[in-house]
C-alpha cells in the first residue's frame, strides 16, 4: 500500500493538447497555406489514443475554417473539446481540463512557438510543455506512457464522446434533475474483482484522487492477493446507460474481521460524479455488513479535493469516532435504512 | 433574513431537483425523495446562497432531514 504522495514523482499525462500550424501540420492556414500533416502525426494521434491518452486542440484560429481542416485529415474524433479562438492558449488549456474535469497537472501542450509554451507555462507551471520539433520522440517520453493500458483506456475517449452527447442533452433538458438521470436507464453493476480486473483497478487507484476515501494506491500484487483473500472484499462497479457505457468506473476494498468490517478503500471516477453511484455503493457495503452481523467502520484521509467523498460517508449515516493523526475512523449507525435511488437499476454479482 | 425566506429559498432550490411537494417535516432521505448526491448538492447551495461555511460537524444527518431541521440549522450559522 502507498500513500498518494509517494507515487507523483511518476507523473502521467492524461490529455495531450495540440497547437495547429507548424505544430500538428505544415503551414499556416491563415496564409492560405497548402497544409499536409506533420509526418507521422496520424500515427501518433491514434497510438496515444489507443493507451488512453485524451487529446484536444488549443489554437488561434477561426473555429469553422479551422475544423473543417481537421475533418479533412479525419482527426475530427479525436479531439475533446477543441479550443480555437482567439483568446490566450493558458485560458484555452484551463478550459479543456474543466471541461474533460481532470487536473491541469495532468496535461501536455505541444506548440512550435516558444512564446505560447511559455505563455502557458506561466499560468500553469504544472502543464508539461514540448516543443514541436521534438514530436518524433513524442510517444517515447515517459509521461507519454501509461504503467498499463487496459481495455478501459482504449475505449477512453468514445466514453468521453458520450459524455459530451448526455452533457447537451443535461442541459437542454427542463425539469427535475432526478426525472433526469431517470431518463438515462442507467444499470448499476458491482462485482467481485476477477484477476481481468486488476489492472483496471490499479489504474484507477492511481488516477483517481477526487472522489477518494483515502488516497490508498495498491499494487497488481497486493489487489491480487486482496481478491483471493477470504478476509477481504475487492469489489468493481459498472455504470451503463442508454448513449453507452462509462465502464468500470469505481472500486472498494473492505477488510472483514470476525465481528467488524472496514472499507479501506472507496472510489468512483470523476467522470460519474453527477450520477450519485458511490451512494448506491456505500448502501449495498451496509447492507452486506447488516446481513453478517458485523459492525462497519470505513478509513478516510482527508485532503482538499476528496470533501465529496467525507460528505458522502457522513449523509450515509457513518459518524466520527476516531482520529490517529490524519486518519480518521468513521463508524456507520446501520440501524438507518436507505433504499437504492429509483432510477437506476442495480445488479449484484 | 426572516425563516420563512430561507424556507422558500431552500424549497426552491429543491424543486430543480424533486417533483413532489415535501411536507416541512418530512424526512426527505428516508422517503428515498433524495440521495446523499443531492445533500452534497444542498450544502454547497446553503454555503453560497447564505455565506456561511458548513463545517465537517454540522455534516450530520439531522441537520439536513428535513426542511425545517435545515432552516433551523442555517438560522443558527447566519
Amino acid at each position: 500500500m502507498t500513500t498518494e504522495n509517494s507515487v507523483q514523482n511518476e507523473r502521467k499525462v492524461k490529455c495531450l493538447v495540440w497547437d495547429l500550424d507548424n505544430t500538428l501540420w505544415n503551414g499556416v492556414l491563415l496564409e492560405n497555406d497548402q497544409l499536409s500533416l506533420r509526418e507521422g502525426v496520424t500515427d501518433i494521434i491514434k497510438t496515444l489514443d489507443n493507451r488512453g491518452i485524451l487529446q484536444s486542440v488549443a489554437s488561434k484560429n477561426d473555429y469553422n475554417h479551422a475544423m473543417a481542416k481537421i475533418d479533412d485529415f479525419g482527426l475530427r474524433d479525436y479531439f475533446l473539446y477543441p479550443q480555437i479562438n482567439w483568446n490566450s492558449k493558458a485560458s484555452s488549456i484551463a478550459h479543456i481540463a474543466k471541461s474533460i474535469n481532470i487536473g491541469i497537472d495532468t496535461l501536455a501542450f505541444i506548440d512550435d512557438q516558444d512564446f505560447e509554451r511559455e505563455e502557458v507555462n506561466f499560468s500553469h507551471p504544472q502543464v508539461l510543455g514540448i516543443d514541436a520539433e521534438n514530436l518524433d520522440n513524442l510517444l517515447d517520453l515517459p509521461e507519454m506512457n501509461p504503467s498499463f493500458i487496459t481495455q478501459d483506456s482504449s475505449k477512453r475517449r468514445l466514453m468521453y464522446l458520450s459524455d459530451i452527447a448526455r452533457q447537451n442533452v443535461e442541459k437542454d433538458f427542463v425539469g427535475p434533475k432526478e426525472e433526469f438521470l431517470s431518463t438515462l436507464n442507467m444499470v448499476f453493476t458491482l462485482s467481485p474483482a476477477r484477476e481481468e480486473d486488476l489492472q483496471r483497478a490499479e489504474e484507477l487507484t492511481v488516477r483517481t484522487h477526487q472522489l477518494n476515501t483515502t488516497g490508498y494506491t495498491y499494487s497488481y500484487e497486493e489487489l491480487d492477493q486482496f481478491r483471493q483473500s477470504d478476509r477481504h472484499l475487492l469489489l468493481i462497479a459498472e455504470l451503463d446507460d442508454k448513449y453507452g457505457t462509462y465502464g468500470k468506473i469505481g472500486i472498494t476494498l473492505i477488510e472483514c474481521d470476525d465481528d467488524r468490517w472496514t472499507i479501506k478503500l472507496l472510489l468512483m471516477s470523476c467522470r460519474v460524479m453527477s450520477r450519485g453511484v458511490g451512494t448506491v455503493m456505500i448502501n449495498h457495503i451496509r447492507n452486506e455488513a447488516r446481513k453478517n452481523g458485523v459492525r462497519l467502520q470505513a478509513e478516510l484521509i482527508s485532503n482538499d479535493r476528496n470533501r465529496m467523498m467525507y460528505m458522502s460517508y457522513k449523509f450515509a449515516h457513518f459518524k466520527e469516532k476516531e482520529k490517529r493523526g490524519e486518519l480518521l475512523i468513521l463508524e456507520n449507525d446501520l440501524s438507518r435504512v436507505q433504499n437504492f435511488p429509483e432510477y437506476l437499476t442495480v445488479n449484484l454479482n | 433574513m426572516i425563516p420563512n425566506e430561507i424556507l422558500e429559498k431552500t424549497k426552491s432550490f429543491m424543486a430543480q431537483f424533486i417533483n413532489v411537494n415535501v411536507a416541512d417535516d418530512e424526512d426527505i432521505f428516508a422517503s428515498g425523495l433524495v440521495n446523499s448526491l443531492f445533500a452534497m448538492q444542498l450544502v454547497l447551495f446553503i454555503e453560497k446562497e447564505f455565506s456561511i461555511k458548513v463545517e465537517n460537524e454540522d455534516l450530520d444527518y439531522d441537520n439536513f432531514r428535513t426542511l425545517n431541521a435545515i432552516v433551523g440549522f442555517i438560522e443558527r450559522k447566519i
